[in-house]
Formats: structure tokens, C-alpha cells, sequence
């Protein structure tokens, strides 16, 4: 059964981050991301987006503070349960994170088989998803061979094949060319349209006016610069 | 699109890079295996000639008569075996023929035969049930009784430092096989850690994905076992050799005791079973230490 605390999918309170035992990276975040809802997380480089991704998509615990995800505390969830959270989430990694010596094909199939899917249930959703991203003519090809561009749309497929309740995209576009990052966009919209709650950590301020009912999170220097919510729940223009 | 049980299936292996796992690790346990199955099969040797020893001479005696007259000799010889026919706890009295004698002694004498004025003693070995040996003091007297002339030696007596040596050997080749069987499993523990280094950016991946830590953990013990049934099969297959030529040459000495020492059917099924051990070993040590290592991360 999947608990979500008032239609909320997570839920930060006074979380920071602290690696080793230098400064804080993040302090004192506490907001909520509600179940459904399309978020963008902006600040200036070093500010500490890929640091609070990390802690969303549970490659990091904080040093303080409480989060819930999906309704559960996961700061002392032991880590054998971390398994099956994970696998409700989809990652677009700033660096992609393929794997080098698969093919596009596999990279994009590997969260259906650490899910446990079948090889002959999983061909055509792979397929039909390297179609849409474009690279269904490269599904043999080794990233190596693949251009900044295609790795990211085969993280981005990766991230998205199996349908995840949150997805966490680390400047998705960063590397496409507009007309791509405008399809990706819709991609994104599309899952989210579907349920799907979204978080896409960007640079690029022309995203944020790609979807309509955005919200919008912004980090200074470890900290929210939005504490109110204010920024992050802007009013609605008349007729949306 | 059902989900099935959680584990990776025949085409995700390649989730690993094909080809062996830690470089000369297969080679390292074919060595390892050539050698414990060295040290096993000269346990299995001499615990069979140990056996063969303790058949051989367990609770026997053997009597000599030495007496220079052949007459005497000869009667004493007769009433020394009547006596022991009539004693309790004798299980097999045999008297050594003269041929028999004469090729005992031919090495010494040269193959002319005996020749009738040489006295050579009248030699009886006799058996005796256990509770019959713990009372050889009564029989020693029982003998000297009706055969003055008669010298009874106890076989274990002077055989018991052979068989002393036999079973120290035994015990070595024991803890030969032990430390095999621990230096196997430190091998693959080093090959394992140095496996998940290699990896690692995968496994974080898989991590990430959701893998769990028994999911990964497959993948290597896996790849871990391949290389070592793969170094098993060759180890054995060498050790074989040498053992066929190590029995044919024993076989060519002719010796009685070194011969007790070969490997029947079952000796053989034994070490061939022996890869199969390590495989298993292998397969446990590389998931404990897989295990341990993934969770040490988050």
C-alpha cells in the first residue's frame, strides 16, 4: 500500500547535509513536493541542487533532519528496504551514469531487469522507447560511441522506461539541441500527466515556461531562497 | 509486464563485462587444486596403506625357532604349533614354507637354493584375536614352555614407528589440504574485493535502479564460480597425471607397502569431487564478501 501524508510525495523538515566534517551543503530545507505535481529546483552552480537530488533519489542520508518519502521516514529506513523505494523512482543523472560496456538497448532495459521483467516483455516497451527518444537505430551502439546528446536521451529513456511514481532529472536538456529538449519536455509533461511527480533540477530559465503549472524551488548557497513557498507556488494566472 | 521474482535472468549477466572476473585468479586455484589434490591423495595413500599396515600386522607375532639342529628344530617347530592351536584367542597360525624362506633370503644368499647344512630358523606367523594379543606375555611363556629355542617377536613392535610415521604424514597431508582450502578461499576473497573495485561505477548504478545487495552479489558469485570450476578442472586434471605416474612408477618398484598405498574407485571419485568443493567454496566466500563490502554503501 502506498501511504502518501497529505498528498504530498515528500517531505523535507529543517534537512541538511553536511559531507565529512566540512560546512553544511545544505541547511535547514524543509518543503514538500506534492503527489503529482511538477517541480523545478533552480539555484546557481554549487548551490546544492545535485546534492538534494542525491538525497531524493536516496544515494545520500542527511545529517540532520527528517524526510519522508512515498509517507515513510527514510532516514532511518534500513537500507534493505532502500531497494524498493528506488525502484519507484527514475533518475536523469547529470553525468548519465550509463553503463559503458552495454549496448543503449540494455541501459535502457536495466531498470525493467533489476525489477525482474522477463527479456521477452521487456523488448518492446525498450524499443518503442528508443523510437521516441530517436536512438532506434543505435540500441547495439555502446555509449562511447554516442554523442553527449544521444547519452542523454538514453538516460532520460533509462530514467523513464519504468514508469516511475517520482523522476528526478538533473539538467535533462542540457546537452540536446532545442527541438529535442522541447520533445523531452512534452515526454516529461506526458509522465506527468500520468501521475507521475516530477523534479527537474535546470539552469535553463526557458524550461520553467515549457509547463504550465510548475513549481519552482530555489537554492542559495545550501538554502532555500523561498523559505515562504511564495516562489515556489506562484499564483496562477487568470484562466490556468 | 508482471514483475517476477527479483533476480537477475540468463540474458542480464552481460550487466558484468564478459571475460574472466580478477585476471589470474583461475590460474591461482587451478594451482591451488593441482596441490590439494596432491596432498589429498597422498592422505587418501597413506591412510590406505595405514589400513593395510594394521591388517598386516595388527595383533600378529611372528615365531622363530633358532636352533642349529635340524631334528630339534624341526620338533620344536611342531609342538610350538600344536601348543598354539590349542591356546585361546588364536585366530591363524601359518608356518613359512622353505621356498618361501628361500626367497626372503635370496637377496643375501644368491639363487642357489638353501643348502641343506645352513640352519635357517623355522619361521610361524601367527594371529591373534585382540583380547589374545593383550595376554602375549602368557603365550610367550606358553611357547618357551615346549620350545626353548623359539624367539617370538611382536610384528606391531617393530613396525609401530612406520605406522607412527604413516600417520604423522596422514595429519599433514591433513593440513595441507586445510591450508589449500584456506588459501583457496583467501584468493577469491581478494579476487571478489577486487572485482566490486573494478565495478563499482556499475554496481552504484544497479544500486540506484534498485538492485539489492543479493541481486548484485549473484552476478559475481556467478562469474566467481566459472572461474573457479574453470581452475578446478584444470588443477585436477594435472594432479591427475602426475598421480597415474607416480603409480606407475610405484608400481614398477614392486614394494608391498608402497603399493597398499593406491587409490581404489572410490579414492579417485573423491578427488574428483574436489573442484566441485571449490566451486562451492568459492561461490560461499565471494557472496559473504560481496555482501559485506555492498553493505558498507548506502
Amino acid at each position: 500500500m502506498r501511504l502518501v501524508t497529505s498528498g504530498s510525495i515528500v517531505q523535507f523538515e529543517n534537512v541538511g547535509l553536511r559531507y565529512g566534517t566540512g560546512a553544511e551543503t545544505l541547511s535547514d530545507l524543509t518543503f514538500t513536493l506534492r503527489e503529482g505535481g511538477f517541480s523545478f529546483l533552480t539555484g546557481q552552480s554549487g548551490a546544492g541542487k545535485t546534492s538534494l537530488l542525491k538525497l531524493l533519489y536516496l544515494a545520500q542520508r542527511p545529517s540532520r533532519g527528517l524526510i519522508r518519502l512515498f509517507g515513510e521516514d527514510i532516514v532511518t529506513m534500513p537500507r534493505n528496504r532502500l531497494p524498493g523505494f528506488r525502484r519507484r523512482i527514475g533518475v536523469v543523472f547529470q553525468d548519465f551514469q550509463l553503463v559503458r560496456h552495454l549496448s543503449t538497448f540494455d541501459n535502457v532495459a536495466l531498470p525493467l531487469r533489476v525489477a525482474g521483467v522477463d527479456q521477452r516483455d521487456l523488448e518492446t516497451p525498450v524499443r518503442e522507447m528508443l523510437n521516441w527518444v530517436g536512438l532506434g537505430d543505435r540500441s547495439s551502439a555502446r555509449p562511447a560511441t554516442l554523442s553527449g546528446g544521444e547519452q542523454q536521451r538514453v538516460a532520460i529513456a533509462r530514467a523513464v522506461i519504468a514508469r516511475p511514481e517520482l523522476l528526478i532529472a538533473d539538467e535533462p536538456t542540457g546537452n540536446v539541441d532545442p527541438e529535442m529538449a522541447s520533445r523531452l519536455m512534452h515526454l516529461f509533461d506526458a509522465l506527468n500527466k500520468l501521475g507521475t511527480t516530477i523534479i527537474i533540477a535546470t539552469h535553463d530559465i526557458h524550461l520553467l515556461s515549457r509547463i504550465a503549472h510548475h513549481e519552482m524551488l530555489r537554492l542559495d548557497r545550501g538554502q532555500l531562497a523561498d523559505p515562504t513557498g511564495a516562489l515556489r507556488n506562484p499564483p496562477r494566472r487568470h484562466g490556468q | 509486464m508482471m514483475p517476477r521474482m527479483q533476480k537477475f535472468g540468463e540474458a542480464d549477466r552481460r550487466l558484468l563485462p564478459e571475460g574472466r572476473l580478477a585476471g589470474p585468479m583461475p590460474w591461482v586455484i587451478a594451482i591451488m587444486m593441482f596441490l590439494t589434490v596432491l596432498a589429498a591423495a597422498a592422505g587418501l595413500g597413506l591412510g590406505n596403506a595405514a589400513r593395510s599396515l594394521g591388517a598386516g600386522i595388527g595383533n600378529r607375532i611372528t615365531i622363530q625357532i633358532v636352533e642349529a639342529n635340524p631334528d630339534f628344530r624341526e620338533a620344536q617347530a611342531r609342538i610350538a604349533i600344536t601348543t598354539l592351536q590349542h591356546l585361546a584367542g588364536v585366530r591363524a597360525i601359518r608356518r613359512i614354507e622353505s621356498s618361501e624362506l628361500e626367497r626372503l633370503l635370496k637377496p643375501w644368499l644368491g639363487a642357489g637354493g638353501l643348502e641343506a647344512d645352513l640352519p635357517v630358523p623355522v619361521m610361524i606367523d601367527v594371529d591373534l584375536r585382540a583380547d589374545a594379543y593383550g595376554r602375549l606375555d602368557l603365550i610367550r611363556a606358553a611357547i618357551r614352555d615346549v620350545a626353548p629355542a623359539a624367539r617370538i617377536d611382536d610384528n606391531a613392535q617393530w613396525l609401530a614407528p612406520l605406522a607412527k610415521l604413516i600417520n604423522a604424514l596422514r595429519w599433514l597431508a591433513t593440513a595441507l589440504v586445510l591450508l589449500m582450502i584456506g588459501a583457496t578461499a583467501a584468493t577469491v576473497v581478494l579476487a571478489a574485493r577486487a572485482a566490486l573495485d573494478t565495478h563499482r561505477s556499475t554496481i552504484e548504478v544497479l544500486h540506484l535502479m534498485g538492485a539489492t545487495d543479493v541481486q548484485v552479489a549473484r552476478l559475481f558469485q556467478r562469474r566467481i564460480a566459472l572461474d573457479a570450476l574453470f581452475g578446478g578442472i584444470v588443477g585436477l586434471g594435472v594432479g591427475a597425471f602426475v598421480l597415474v605416474l607416480i603409480g606407475r612408477r610405484v608400481g614398477a618398484l614392486g614394494s608391498e607397502l608402497l603399493g597398499s598405498a593406491g587409490l581404489p574407485l572410490g579414492n579417485w571419485l573423491i578427488l574428483a569431487a574436489l573442484p566441485a568443493g571449490g566451486v562451492v567454496l568459492a561461490m560461499l566466500v565471494a557472496r559473504v564478501t560481496i555482501l559485506r563490502a555492498l553493505g558498507r554503501m548506502l
